[in-house]
C-alpha cells in the first residue's frame, strides 16, 4: 500500500511538473534556435540537385544552401545545420509540429498549402513547372497524344492534381499509380510499370540519372502547371519568417550586385557603393533589426555563396539553363527586394 | 478509537481505497485536459481550425482501378473526401480479408507440414518458416513487387494462362467481368437457401450417427447442395449473368496496343503482390502457433486414437486439432490483427489502401491531420476489435467443455 502511494503521488508530481515545463518554454523559433545551437532543416529523401546526400553523408543542393545560409546569417557559421530527410507525406506535419524549423525541399507555393496548414511560404528559390518523361519507344510527341496512359507519380504532391486536372481539361483518361518515396517511382517507370513519369522539370531532370537508360526517355514539350518552389516556415512567427525571407533575398540581392563569395573579403576594404554597403553590414543595422547579427550577409555570401553561385554548383551540373530563373535584368524573373 | 473524520481517511481501507481512486481519477482527468488544451491553443496559433467540414469537399485526384474505386464508383471531380475514405477502407478490408484467408490455409498447411515424419516435407517448412518470419515485412512487400513486375512481360505483350479468357501483363491480371442482370437475385436467394439447408442435414446427419451409429457423407451432400441448388435455379431463370472478356489490341498506336481497359477485370500488381507478401509472411508465424497447439496436446491422445482404430488423418481432424483449437485461435486472433495494421505498407507500392489515399495524398491536400488521423485509428480499432470479438465467440464455441 506503501508502495502504491508512493507510486501515485510520483505520477502526479510528473504530471504537474510536464504541464508546467509545457507552457515554459519560448515561443519564438530564433530562440530556441539559438538555445539548439544549429538550425534544423526539413529537406527531399535525395533529389539531386536541390538536396542531396552524398556518400559521406553531406548534404548538396539548392534547398541545402538555402538552409546553410540562414545557419550563417544565424550563428555565422553555415555548418551548424542538422538535415531531416522527409516524403512528401511527412513534411507538413513534421515543420507544424516543431519537428523542424525550416522547409527547404522543393515545395510548390499555393494558396491552400498557405492559407490552410499553419505554414507560411517566405519565398521562391526556383520557379519550376510540372514536365512528363515517356520511353523515346512510346512514338508520342506531345502529351495530348497520352489519352489512356498508365503515368507514375509521388504520393502527397501537387502533382497528382495537376495531372489530373490537365487530363480532364483535355477530355483524356489514365491509371494513375502514386507511390510513397521518389526512388520507387523511379523504379516502376523504369520496369515499365507505367508509360509516363511525371514531376516537376527539375525533377525529371534530376532523377533522370537514375534510370537504366537515360538516353532512351524524353522529356514532352509540354508544362502543364506553374510550380514555385520555395522554403516554408510555421505561422506565428513573424521575425523567423523574416530572417529566411531575407537570407533568401540577400543571395538573390548579391548575385545582383556582383558580390560572390570570393570578392565578398574585400569589401571589408575598399571603398564600396551604398547597396553594397548596406548588403555587407558597413552602414545601416539590418542586422539588428532581424535580431542578428550586422555581419549577417556578409556571412552567407562567404560561406555559402550568392545565388548564382549556389545555382551552377548545383542545378547547372543537371542540365537546367537559368531560363525563367534568371535575375529580372537578365530576362528571367528572379526580384528581390532591396535591403534598404 | 478517534471520531474524527481525518484519520479514518488514511487508516480505514475502505475509504483509503475509494480516496485513491478519486484522486488518480482526477490527476488522469487534469492530464487528459491539459494534453487537450495544449492542441487546441497550438493550433489556435498556427491559424489551424479544426472540423470535419473537408470530407464534403470535392477530392481532385485520381485512384488506381480496384474494389474500392469500383463498389463507390468513384469519378474525379464529382466524388468526395469521404468517398476517398471508404474507397481505402474497402480497399483495406479486401486485402486484409483476402490475406487473412489465404495466410489461415497456408499457415495450418505448413505448421502441419513441420510435424511431418517426412524429412524433406518438413525440412521444407522448416526453412519456410525461419526465413519469412525473419526478413522484414517491407522488404518482403518490395521484393515480391519488383521481382514479379520485372519477370512479367510489357504493357503491348501478356502472357495467356486460359487463351481468351484469363492473361497477364505488366499492367495486371485479366479476367473476365461478371455483369449482373435482373433474376440474379433469386441465385443469391437459392444459395442462402442451400446453406440453411446443409445445416439442417449436418445436424440430422450428427443426430443420426450419435443413435445408430452411421456415418453419413456430409461433406460430398454439402457441397452437392450449396453447388447444384443455386445452379439449378440460375439456368432457371435464364442464366442472368453476362461476362465481358478482356480486349487485346496488337495494332495501332504504341500507346493503344494492350489491354483495353474497361473490358474485363483487373487485378493489379500492387494489390497481388500486397496480398501474396501479406499471406506469405503471417502464414509463417502461424504454422508456428498451429504447430505449437498441436504439440500442446497429450502424445496419449493420439496413441488413444490409434488404438480404437483411427487413421492419422481421422485422428488429426477429429481428435488432435478441436483441442488444439483452444490453445491456437487466441494467438491466431493476434495474427489477424497483425495483418490487418500490417497491410498500411501497401502504400510503398502504390496500393490505394486506407493509409495511402486518406493519410498521404488526402493529408497532404487537406492539411487537417488530427481529424484524419483519428478517423483512420477509429477503422483500424473497428475492425480489430470484430475479429476479437467474433475470434472469442468462435473459440467459446469449438473449445470442448471438459467434466
Amino acid at each position: 500500500m506503501k508502495k502504491l502511494t508512493l507510486a501515485a503521488l510520483g505520477v502526479a508530481g510528473a504530471m504537474i511538473a510536464s504541464t508546467a515545463m509545457a507552457d515554459g518554454h519560448g515561443n519564438s523559433t530564433l530562440a530556441q534556435v539559438k538555445e539548439k545551437g544549429f538550425v534544423q532543416c526539413g529537406v527531399s529523401q535525395g533529389l539531386p540537385g536541390f538536396s542531396n546526400a552524398d556518400v559521406s553523408g553531406n548534404w548538396t543542393g539548392l534547398d541545402v544552401d538555402l538552409c546553410r545560409g540562414v545557419a550563417a546569417a544565424v550563428f555565422g557559421d553555415a555548418n551548424a545545420v542538422k538535415f531531416t530527410p522527409l516524403s512528401a507525406k511527412q513534411r507538413f506535419t513534421a515543420l507544424a509540429s516543431g519537428e523542424i524549423d525550416i522547409l527547404s525541399r522543393n515545395t510548390t507555393w499555393t494558396m491552400t498549402r498557405d492559407t490552410q496548414l499553419g505554414l507560411n511560404f517566405a519565398g521562391v528559390n526556383y520557379y519550376d513547372g510540372q514536365g512528363m518523361m515517356v520511353p523515346k519507344a512510346l512514338g508520342v510527341s506531345s502529351a495530348l497524344e497520352l489519352d489512356g496512359a498508365n503515368i507514375c507519380t509521388n504520393t502527397g504532391t501537387t502533382t497528382e492534381l495537376n495531372i489530373t486536372d490537365f487530363f480532364r481539361a483535355n477530355g483524356m483518361s489514365f491509371n494513375l499509380v502514386a507511390f510513397e518515396k521518389a526512388d520507387e517511382v523511379v523504379a516502376a517507370y523504369d520496369s515499365g510499370r507505367c508509360d509516363v513519369y511525371t514531376t516537376d522539370r527539375s525533377g525529371l531532370a534530376a532523377q533522370r540519372g537514375k534510370l537504366t537508360a537515360p538516353d532512351s526517355h524524353m522529356v514532352l514539350s509540354e508544362i502543364i502547371s506553374k510550380e514555385p518552389l520555395g522554403p516554408v516556415v510555421r505561422q506565428g512567427d513573424d521575425q523567423w519568417f523574416n530572417i529566411v525571407r531575407w537570407t533568401l533575398n540577400a543571395m538573390i540581392n548579391a548575385e545582383e550586385l556582383g558580390i560572390t563569395s570570393e570578392n565578398v573579403n574585400a569589401t571589408e576594404f575598399n571603398d564600396v557603393s551604398p547597396s553594397v554597403a548596406r548588403l555587407v553590414g558597413k552602414e545601416g543595422n539590418f542586422g539588428e533589426e532581424l535580431g542578428l547579427d550586422n555581419k549577417w550577409a556578409y556571412n552567407i555570401i562567404r560561406q555559402v555563396g550568392n545565388y548564382a553561385e549556389s545555382y551552377d554548383a548545383n542545378v547547372t551540373p543537371l542540365g537546367l539553363a537559368r531560363g525563367v530563373n534568371a535575375l529580372w535584368s537578365d530576362g528571367g524573373i528572379l526580384y528581390a527586394a532591396p535591403i534598404r | 478509537m478517534s471520531n474524527s473524520p481525518l484519520p479514518s481517511l488514511i487508516y480505514d481501507a475502505r475509504i483509503r481505497g475509494y480516496v485513491f481512486q478519486v484522486l488518480i481519477l482526477v490527476l488522469i482527468g487534469f492530464g487528459v485536459w491539459s494534453l487537450v488544451d495544449n492542441t487546441v491553443t497550438n493550433l489556435a496559433e498556427r491559424g489551424k481550425t479544426v472540423g470535419f467540414g473537408f470530407l464534403t469537399a470535392n477530392a481532385g485526384f485520381q485512384i488506381s482501378d480496384t474494389l474500392g474505386t469500383w463498389a463507390i464508383d468513384y469519378s474525379v471531380g464529382e466524388s468526395t473526401y469521404l468517398d476517398v475514405y471508404f474507397i481505402g477502407i474497402i480497399n483495406t478490408f479486401l486485402v486484409a480479408i483476402l490475406g487473412i484467408v489465404g495466410a489461415t490455409f497456408l499457415g495450418f498447411t505448413i505448421g502441419i507440414m513441420r510435424l511431418s515424419r517426412n524429412f524433406i516435407i518438413r525440412s521444407f517448412a522448416t526453412v519456410y518458416i525461419e526465413l519469412l518470419r525473419n526478413l522484414p515485412l517491407l522488404l518482403q512487400l518490395f521484393f515480391w513487387y519488383f521481382a514479379v513486375l520485372r519477370a512479367l512481360p510489357s504493357k503491348r505483350e501478356k502472357i495467356d494462362i486460359i487463351p481468351d479468357f484469363i492473361a497477364v501483363n505488366i499492367t495486371g491480371l485479366y479476367l473476365p467481368a461478371p455483369v449482373v442482370q435482373s433474376g440474379f437475385i433469386y441465385s443469391v436467394i437459392a444459395l442462402g437457401v442451400a446453406i440453411v439447408m446443409t445445416l439442417i442435414m449436418k445436424r440430422w446427419a450428427e443426430k443420426r450417427q450419435l443413435e445408430t451409429g452411421q456415418p453419413f457423407p456430409v461433406f460430398w451432400t454439402a457441397c452437392g447442395i450449396l453447388l447444384l441448388l443455386p445452379l439449378a435455379i440460375f439456368a432457371m431463370t435464364g442464366s442472368p449473368l453476362e461476362w465481358t472478356f478482356p480486349e487485346f489490341k496488337t495494332d495501332g498506336p504504341m500507346l493503344r496496343r494492350g489491354f483495353q481497359s474497361g473490358s474485363g477485370m483487373v487485378l493489379v500488381p500492387e494489390m497481388m503482390a500486397v496480398w501474396l507478401a501479406l499471406t506469405l509472411y503471417t502464414a509463417a508465424f502461424i504454422a508456428e502457433i498451429v504447430r505449437a497447439g498441436i504439440l500442446a496436446i497429450n502424445k496419449g491422445q493420439t496413441e488413444a486414437s490409434y488404438s480404437i482404430g483411427l487413421k492419422p488423418g481421422l485422428t488429426l481432424r477429429l481428435v488432435i486439432i478441436p483441442q488444439a483449437l483452444r490453445v491456437i485461435i487466441p494467438p491466431l486472433t493476434s495474427q489477424y490483427l497483425n495483418l490487418t495494421k500490417n497491410s498500411s505498407l501497401a502504400v510503398a507500392i502504390a496500393y490505394p489502401e486506407l493509409v495511402s489515399v486518406f493519410a498521404g495524398t488526402a493529408l497532404n491536400q487537406v492539411g487537417k491531420e488530427i481529424e484524419m488521423i483519428f478517423m483512420m485509428m477509429m477503422v483500424y480499432l473497428t475492425f480489430s476489435l470484430a475479429t476479437a470479438a467474433f475470434m472469442n465467440w468462435f473459440n467459446a464455441r469449438v473449445k470442448l467443455i471438459e467434466r
